[in-house]
């Protein structure tokens, strides 16, 4: 229906607007990563990848 | 008392304060997320179409920008982030309604719900024990989140089957990094708020399951 996309839209349009000055605040003066950091975060998010992969498989 | 005894003081002081927070986060998300559950069945035995989502989410969603941040000091933002969850569990029900039509639905659901809870309860320990800050994240999240919401404004019009899947995995991955930045914002003392921390816990958390739900519906062969 498409209604329901014009609706969907402006909710995504409405959220984009509200997200940009967060999305400001923590580029211009959120802390900046040092070494390691993103290790710490890729390892992990390796890991979800590994486990979504895995609940696929599982469904199949 | 000396400065040494001063601010050991002050550090005892904050340490049991951010526990305080991390407690009521995880009692208060433990209350929204059962509420979010009957709601969600509420609309199953009510059999609410597809369409119902979307405007619960969107409710949802004005409820979570313009009142909850007005709220969240009070007691009333206790009753308002019931009502978003409430109305986010009832549009959830309608399109589980949905995956229950479905041959593998009830496996996939099963298997949704378990791997949502996996993934939570790996992220949060992992954040919870690594002490790690990751607040450095903030940027590159809302950043991925804005590539992801345009990514999903194209494809209200474009209906591209391999780029809703993208968006699903997309969103796994961001959600999942919001659990690791949210967490160690409790634990650092930047949140201290525990209602809009459940909030942005809560979110992350119906993401992944929503996500995790189109991804396993798509591959199983039924969506």
């Amino acid at each position: 229906m498409d209604w329901m996309k014009i609706l969907a839209a402006a909710g995504v349009v409405m959220m984009l607007f509200f997200m940009w000055p967060a999305y400001k605040h923590w580029s211009q003066n959120g802390p900046k990563a040092e070494k390691g950091d993103w290790q710490a975060v890729v390892l992990p998010l390796a890991a979800i990848v590994g486990f979504v992969v895995l609940l696929i498989m599982m469904v199949r | 008392m000396n400065q040494f005894d001063l601010s050991t003081a002050r550090s005892q002081e904050s340490v049991l304060e951010t526990n305080k927070v991390l407690k009521n986060t995880y009692m208060l998300l433990s209350a929204t997320l059962v509420f979010s559950a009957i709601m969600a069945a509420v609309s199953m035995a009510m059999a609410m179409p597809p369409m119902v989502y979307m405007i619960s989410v969107i409710g949802a969603m004005v409820l979570g920008i313009f009142v909850l941040p007005r709220t969240a000091n009070s007691s009333k933002g206790i009753g308002v982030i019931f009502l978003i969850t409430g109305l986010m569990g009832f549009g959830l029900g309608a399109i589980l309604t949905q995956y229950l039509a479905l041959p593998k639905g009830p496996e996939i659901i099963g298997t949704a719900f378990g791997g949502t809870g996996i993934i939570f309860l790996g992220l949060s320990g992992y954040a919870l024990t690594s002490k790690r800050n990751f607040s450095f994240m903030g940027g590159f999240l809302f950043a991925g989140m804005m590539v992801v919401l345009l990514a999903v404004l194209a494809n209200l019009f474009m209906d591209l089957p391999a780029l809703s899947l993208a968006i699903s995995a997309g969103i796994i991955l961001l959600m999942s990094g919001f659990i690791l930045f949210d967490t160690s914002r409790i634990i650092s003392g930047g949140e201290t708020n525990y209602i809009m921390a459940t909030y942005g816990l809560y979110l992350a958390i119906f993401n992944i399951f929503i996500s995790l739900l189109h991804l396993l519906g798509a591959f199983s062969g039924d969506d």
